[in-house]
């Protein structure tokens, strides 16, 4: 299926934490998961239940244990799970964007600047990619008086719009959300909705983690159901 | 993925006395990537560090180095010569301390300039103006040129450093632990001024540090050492994020939150 964007193949993934006598927790197992472009699957479920480690093994930042994880990359399926660190660093600049659900921020770079590296990296002149990251920043309620600050000292919903900006300003095919409307009020998160169905339209593939009822019904094409496996019959 | 690596390295060995500091590790660096070696003293790190750079002669193994024309060295089977040339030119080292690299006896202009005349450099209006820039780059007045380093304070002296190795516009940076012995503040101005002069200039760079936050702020990949072995090895946020090895975890899990 040309459409295809992501595919999950029997995708198991645990933890051992050695530091608790070799404890193995169990999280995900046999996850299959296929995701087309221009459509958003929401994963739903319990805390516990898995969603942020698949949203990570996605990512490539979980390391898979079993199964395979087919990104569509260059116009071909490459299977992040077995990719080696720099094939992995390529497809995160140009095809997997990824919104975590807090900002990392790196001191002394501005607002901007955070948004628009995203953009840059993926091929953008950074005159334009500047312009886009203001324009964004906007949309999403950051100030212009604020564009040339370092997000440090902003608010906690001020640096997840910045997060979210610099997610969305790249246009990349596939994007991961995990919780993009928490600690944003109504106005904002309609902004987040529209955004997400203008990635949509133009055809991204889009996995998020919506708790929120109104926002999943308005951006999500379907709900891919996740059960935490201590639960599992 | 088969483009041709910078630097490798296999079955490193070297012990002093009894004690394995390097107890059989192979590396892979590519070009224009930052690889993070972190761990905690005496877990080897900065011993490989010095016998990557060719520094320091192993018991047992091989260091490769991809010149730009592609031609492979055996580091440590080059002549005395050849690599100082090396380490004058296409390498550079910056230290903890930047006074064992830097001359605290001559100008910080001179400091940089030169290291632009080991490299070949001879007119002195163009080594004059380039030790301009790179004060500008490292954020020193540039009023300052003529003064001696001995007056500078440490965060400008390790800034000076990273001007005068950088000068020369190498394309693979060594680092033992450059932001060690500084306070935060100072610490985060040259953090950011490394990232910002790493991905300008395209620099591939082995980063020695024993902080994790060090290692995420600038490093693509990380490796992580003790007793001498490489335990794990991964991209910066996997080995931080999702630690496999116990040590990587006991390691990631004893990082304070600030």
């Amino acid at each position: 299926m040309p459409d295809m964007m992501l595919r999950t193949e029997g995708l198991t993934k645990g933890f051992t934490l050695h530091l608790q006598g070799g404890l193995r927790l169990a999280v995900l197992a046999g996850i299959d998961l296929a995701v087309r472009a221009g459509e958003c699957v929401a994963l739903t479920g319990p805390s516990g239940a898995g969603k942020t480690t698949l949203l990570r093994s996605l990512y490539g930042t979980c390391r898979a244990d079993g199964g395979r994880i087919l990104i569509r990359h260059r116009g071909t399926l490459l299977d992040l799970a077995a990719a080696d660190p720099r094939a992995i660093v390529a497809v995160r600049t140009e095809t997997l964007g990824y919104v975590s659900q807090f900002l990392r921020v790196v001191p002394r770079v501005a607002a901007r600047e955070i948004v628009a590296e995203a953009a840059i990296a993926r091929g953008q002149a950074p005159a334009a990619a500047r312009a886009a990251a203001e324009a964004l920043l906007l949309r999403l309620a950051i100030p212009a008086r604020l564009h040339d600050l370092p997000p440090a000292t902003f608010s906690g919903g001020e640096q997840q719009r910045v997060n979210l900006a610099r997610g969305f300003v790249a246009g990349h095919p596939i994007l991961l959300l995990d919780e993009p409307t928490a600690a944003l009020d109504a106005a904002n998160r309609a902004t987040v909705l529209t955004l997400i169905s203008e990635a949509k339209a133009r055809g991204a593939a889009i996995v998020t983690i919506l708790h929120d009822a109104a926002a999943l019904a308005a951006a999500a094409d379907r709900a891919f159901p996740m059960t935490a496996l201590q639960d599992a019959a | 993925m088969s483009d041709p690596t910078l630097l490798s390295a296999r079955g490193l060995r070297l012990s002093f006395g009894a004690i394995p500091a390097l107890a059989g590790v192979d590396l892979d660096l590519w070009p224009g990537e930052v690889l993070a070696v972190v761990g905690e003293s005496g877990s080897g790190k900065t011993t490989l560090l010095n016998v990557l750079s060719g520094r320091v002669r192993p018991d047992a193994g091989v260091v490769w180095y991809r010149d730009p024309d592609g031609a492979l060295h055996d580091v440590h089977a080059m002549e005395a010569p050849l690599l100082r040339r090396l380490h004058r030119s296409d390498w550079g080292f910056v230290h903890q301390d930047p006074r064992q690299s830097l001359r605290m006896g001559v100008s910080a202009g001179g400091n940089v300039g030169e290291r632009l005349m080991a490299a070949g450099a001879r007119h002195y209006g163009r080594i004059r103006a380039s030790a301009l820039d790179w004060l500008a780059e490292v954020e020193i007045d540039p009023a300052r040129i003529d003064d001696l380093p001995r007056i500078f304070s440490g965060g400008m002296l390790q800034r000076l450093q990273v001007a005068r190795t950088l000068a020369t516009h190498p394309r693979l940076v060594f680092m033992d632990e450059p932001t060690g012995g500084l306070d935060v503040s100072v610490q985060a101005r040259l953090l950011d001024l490394i990232r910002r002069l790493v991905a300008r200039h395209g620099l591939a760079v082995v980063l020695v540090t024993h902080d994790l936050a060090v290692a995420r702020l600038l490093a693509q990949r990380i490796v992580v050492m003790r007793r001498g072995l490489a335990v794990e090895t991964g991209l910066t946020d996997q080995v931080l994020e999702d630690p496999q090895h116990p040590y990587t975890q006991l390691l990631v899990s004893s990082v304070l939150q600030a």
